[in-house]
């Protein structure tokens, strides 16, 4: 283990809970200030990438793909929003969970039906195709811009959600909707645009996402279950929470990955080493989630006490 | 072509949903364009194909190999996907006697101790791809391997396939996690290891991930990537140059050179718009099969050891897209294994084939399987 | 409601004589396939009925009971690996296995509460998943097929037909169970923790006991059905553990009827018979599908048992 492995496994975490926390940010917001379960979160990601491959192929500019994810993204949420999550906010969770689920099936049929089941393709743009200094090590400049991007969705959020009057409109309504309601304010037209606010988000991810994995259908199932570790590790309805969050599983999981089979190697012998350290790795994530919940049941940084 | 006796019916098992779908989709293309070429019959007799989603879920696997074998009553079955839907399904097939044509997974299992004499697989054995590779690698000299494939049974068999043909110790063979999306650690590691070749066995999704990621650190071009099931027609198109320079060790390409394949190719492009991938070719090669088989087999096709026996000669005599076939004792394929080298993803014969690795190669299990 | 109008009495006896001359009819005709089916679905109706318990009855989320599943499917695979395929043996392995798990997992699930009891639960599912995936000598991924399916002296649970009547025999016992549980003591602790643990515990009721108990016996339960399971299968794999089959037993439960005795397994019934009727008319069964569930959760909102029970409740008219 030397400076040379750990310090880019570290920007590597550090990238992949970026990621992680794209897709938590707009989760949490909706899960903490809604109460609504989105399972579909997952496949607005989808959704998201699927459309930044489309609009690239037309446009080959990452931007506009980027873009495209967004809108996209917002657009499904939107419309998701509108005609079913609208509907059971005063319900219990499990049903969340339920029309969730539905959602799942159903977007992941029509992403078969309109685009088929061929993977589709889209790469980095060239202006970040290179690799950058740090440290005097070489590390992948698009995957450097993830972490500024993910710090920038922080710093911006914390100010939208904690400088500005829709922030603050958005908070009162998560303690007291009725008095909300009573001063004046469409508790429904707020709900509905920080759904599609989460949405985007969620989209976010799936176009900046989308040039270094496959973009297919399905892609925003196996994430989904990390990005829900990431909320509950956080706490609930706090983007902070989140961010911590993600990191925190974003380094663990990728330095256990690179580390524990090493590490194993030491104590006993390369054949159970190869055997052991993989389903230690890929276990090491929710066996930290679950301590941290055993000493801190509602995630490190709760938003409400 | 003599009085049609019968109508045989064959039931086609693959993922046609979710993220395998697409493996699934070039299976029954392939197969599709070969019966529309025998114009809808097998043997000259009227077939009927029933197509059937497994999802890649082995228990509904299980459920839809007893439902085509109880109630639809098919002649034969074709497709059998994945390794471990595979898997689920082979007690109803052992049990039930009723040929079954894999024309993707066959595991050390069903190669080995658990062969039958009525399953067969038209494919290949899954370890064959990446012994040729290993073959390759080791004449070429190649010193310092890095191995990476998915933590679970066919990673594992991929390395153990190597490493028979791979005779230097490698470097380090790292187990990722099943339907882990980001790779970079590992490559990471893998450039600490200053390696002069890399083996990965990606199938799918992950395959595109982990090139796309490889070439984007910048190791496309200065570190050898060899493959077995990573790289191939299904995931080209979403690779492009990210793949180019790959070598993959397979048993078939769209550019190999002979008559059947070259015609094979043209009509799949003409008909799907798009180029066909070995799961294509195995398909294609299945339906071929069939209706050698069940032309051999006459009125007698219908009987279940009969048809299984016909199958087994017919490996012989039908010509598959990939030149030389014929099945061995464990009803695996005994046929060449070459490699294969993505010269430029993006032209319209983007693979070149680069050598001949393994020669009408058997694979390692056949010895365990008591059939003659 | 403790006592059944006369119209929901006709339709329980009704379903029961179907249940049980099922195998009979399809013999008869023929049809032997159907069998299989109804038995995978009524084995996801048992271990539906299992989770039921700590989420209908209980309160308590677990979107990892399809650990359970697996455990359960892998005490028949892994003796048989062996060569043993005594069934005594495997519901013995089942037993210990799924209480012992269930036990230790509950005892930490518990600390916690609301969505962190869900991904609780979830985690500790995939941790088995990966566990069992990577053991190799057990297939890991591939799976591993049973040759040795569980016998209990003349009952061997490789004969379909066999199976079937055990998996009804299970099913009743679990209904009858849970219907008993639902109105003892035990059961009124548990469903009044649901509403208000508080105020349970106020009254002197030891509440983490009652739930600790409830999970173990819910993970035995479903433990069973995944025994059963590996028989129809005559396979185990990993898969059966995976969040997404967790997922569809809730989906089961709340189709159903949420803390209703008959709602997991009319969940279970309806769902996969469902899925079954798609598949036959269209390729994209999955989007009707996905639309049915959303339109059930949004509109139906006492799931099928509630539909039904105010069906069953409008009076029988008689001709004076």
């Amino acid at each position: 283990m030397t400076a040379i492995t750990l310090i880019p496994q570290l920007l590597n975490g550090l990238q992949y809970g970026m990621l992680l926390f794209l897709l938590a940010a707009g989760l949490t917001l909706v899960l903490g200030i809604m109460s609504y379960v989105n399972l579909a979160h997952g496949s607005l990601y989808m959704v998201g990438a699927y459309c930044a491959a489309v609009v690239f192929d037309h446009t080959g500019s990452f931007l506009l793909a980027v873009a495209g994810a967004v809108a996209g993204a917002a657009m499904a949420g939107a419309l998701i929003e509108q005609l079913i999550a609208s509907r059971l906010y005063q319900r219990d969770h499990v049903e969340h969970v339920l029309a969730s689920f539905g959602m799942v099936l159903l977007l992941n049929e029509l992403a078969r039906t309109v685009w088929g089941p061929q993977p589709l393709f889209l790469t980095v743009p060239k202006a970040l195709g290179g690799t950058i200094d740090i440290f005097g090590i070489q590390y992948s400049a698009y995957r450097f811009a993830i972490v500024v991007l993910g710090l920038a969705v922080l710093v911006g959020s914390h100010y939208l959600i904690h400088g500005t009057r829709a922030g603050m409109l958005v908070r009162a309504g998560a303690s007291n909707p009725r008095m909300v309601g009573a001063l004046g304010i469409n508790i429904k037209v707020l709900n509905g645009a920080l759904f599609t606010f989460g949405a985007a988000l969620a989209g976010l991810a799936g176009g900046i996402a989308a040039p270094i994995v496959s973009v297919q259908l399905g892609m925003g199932e196996n994430i989904l279950i990390l990005t829900l570790v990431v909320i509950v590790v956080g706490g609930i309805g706090s983007i902070k929470g989140s961010f911590y969050g993600a990191l925190i599983v974003g380094l663990i999981d990728t330095l256990g990955r690179s580390f524990l089979p090493l590490i194993l190697r030491e104590t006993m012998n390369r054949e159970l080493a190869n055997a052991a350290g993989p389903a230690l790795a890929s276990m090491l994530v929710y066996v930290v989630m679950a301590v941290i919940l055993a000493f801190r049941p509602k995630g490190l940084f709760p938003a409400r006490g | 072509m003599g009085a049609a006796y019968g109508q045989v019916k064959v039931g086609f098992i693959t993922p046609q949903s979710g993220p395998a779908a697409v493996v699934g989709q070039d299976q029954l293309d392939g197969f599709n364009l070969a019966m529309e070429q025998l114009k809808g019959r097998l043997g000259g007799q009227p077939a009927t194909v029933i197509a059937e989603d497994d999802q890649a879920k082995p228990d509904l696997g299980n459920q839809i190999i007893k439902k085509l074998i109880e109630r639809e009553k098919v002649d034969a079955v074709v497709g059998l996907s994945f390794s471990n839907v595979m898997m689920a399904m082979l007690k109803p097939i052992v049990d039930s006697g009723i040929p079954a044509i894999s024309t993707n997974a066959a595991t050390s299992v069903v190669a080995g101790p658990g062969c039958a004499a009525n399953f067969f697989s038209v494919a290949w054995q899954n370890d064959g791809p990446a012994e040729a590779a290993g073959k390759y690698v080791n004449d070429g000299g190649y010193k310092r391997v890095f191995m990476l494939a998915p933590n679970y049974q066919a990673g594992k068999d991929m390395f153990a396939g190597f490493k028979r043909y791979y005779k230097t110790a490698v470097l380090d063979e790292v187990y990722t996690q099943v339907g882990q999306t980001d790779y970079s650690a590992e490559i990471a590691q893998l450039q600490a290891a200053k390696p002069d070749a890399v083996f990965v066995f990606y199938p799918g999704a992950a395959g595109i991930n982990f090139v796309k990621q490889f070439s984007q650190a910048g190791l496309n071009g200065k570190i050898p990537m060899f493959s077995a099931f990573t790289i191939d027609g299904t995931s080209l198109p979403s690779l492009r140059d990210a793949a180019n320079g790959a070598i993959t060790g397979a048993s078939w390409d769209a550019s190999m050179d002979n008559p059947q394949n070259k015609k094979f190719v043209a009509d799949f492009k003409a008909k799907y718009k798009r180029i066909p991938s070995q799961f294509a070719a195995a398909g294609f090669d299945a339906a071929m099969l069939l209706d050698a088989a069940v032309k051999k087999a006459g009125p007698d096709y219908a009987d279940k050891k009969k048809l299984a026996a016909a199958i087994k000669s017919a490996g012989s005599e039908f010509k598959s897209v990939r030149g030389a076939f014929r099945f061995n004792n464990n009803n695996m394929p005994i046929h060449n294994y070459y490699v294969f080298k993505v010269e430029n993803a993006t032209a319209a014969n983007p693979v070149q084939t680069v050598g001949l690795a393994l020669e009408n190669h058997s694979d390692a299990y056949a010895r365990q399987c008591p059939l003659k | 409601m403790t006592s059944l109008s006369l119209k929901a009495r006709a339709a329980c006896l009704l379903g029961l004589v179907a249940l049980l001359a099922l195998p009979v009819l399809a013999s008869l005709t023929g049809e032997t396939f159907y069998i299989s089916m109804a038995s995978r679905i009524l084995i996801f109706g048992i271990a539906a009925s299992a989770l039921n318990l700590v989420f209908g009855y209980g309160g308590l989320v677990s979107l990892g009971h399809a650990l359970f599943l697996g455990i359960g499917a892998y005490s028949v695979a892994i003796p048989s690996f062996y060569g043993i395929g005594n069934g005594f043996v495997h519901l013995g392995i089942c037993l210990v296995a799924c209480a012992a798990v269930g036990a230790m997992t509950a005892a930490i699930s518990l600390r916690t509460s609301g969505i962190g009891f869900i991904m609780i639960t979830l985690a500790f599912a995939q941790m088995g998943y990966f566990a069992f995936m990577s053991l190799k000598q057990y297939g890991g991924d591939d799976g591993t097929p049973i040759s040795a399916t569980s016998r209990f002296g003349a009952l061997d649970l490789g004969s379909s037909i066999h199976l079937y009547y055990a998996i009804v025999t299970v099913l009743l016992a679990t209904i009858v169970g849970m219907y008993w549980l639902r109105r003892s003591s035990f059961g009124m602790v548990l469903r009044g923790a649901r509403q208000n643990a508080r105020r349970a515990s106020a009254l002197g009721f030891d509440v983490k006991r009652t739930q600790w108990l409830a999970y173990i016996l819910s993970a035995t339960t479903c433990g069973i059905a995944g025994m059963l399971f590996a028989n129809l299968n005559a396979f185990a794999s990993p898969s059966l553990m995976s969040w997404f089959i967790s997922s569809e037993l809730i989906v089961m439960v709340v189709l159903g009827g949420v803390g209703t005795v008959l709602g997991p397994v009319l969940g279970a019934i309806a769902f996969i018979g469902a899925e079954e009727l798609a598949k036959a008319v269209t390729l994209h069964w999955a989007a009707y599908i996905g639309l049915a569930v959303i339109v059930v959760a949004v509109w139906a909102r006492n799931g099928l048992v509630g539909s039904m029970a105010s069906w069953a409740s409008k009076p029988v008219k008689v001709q004076a």
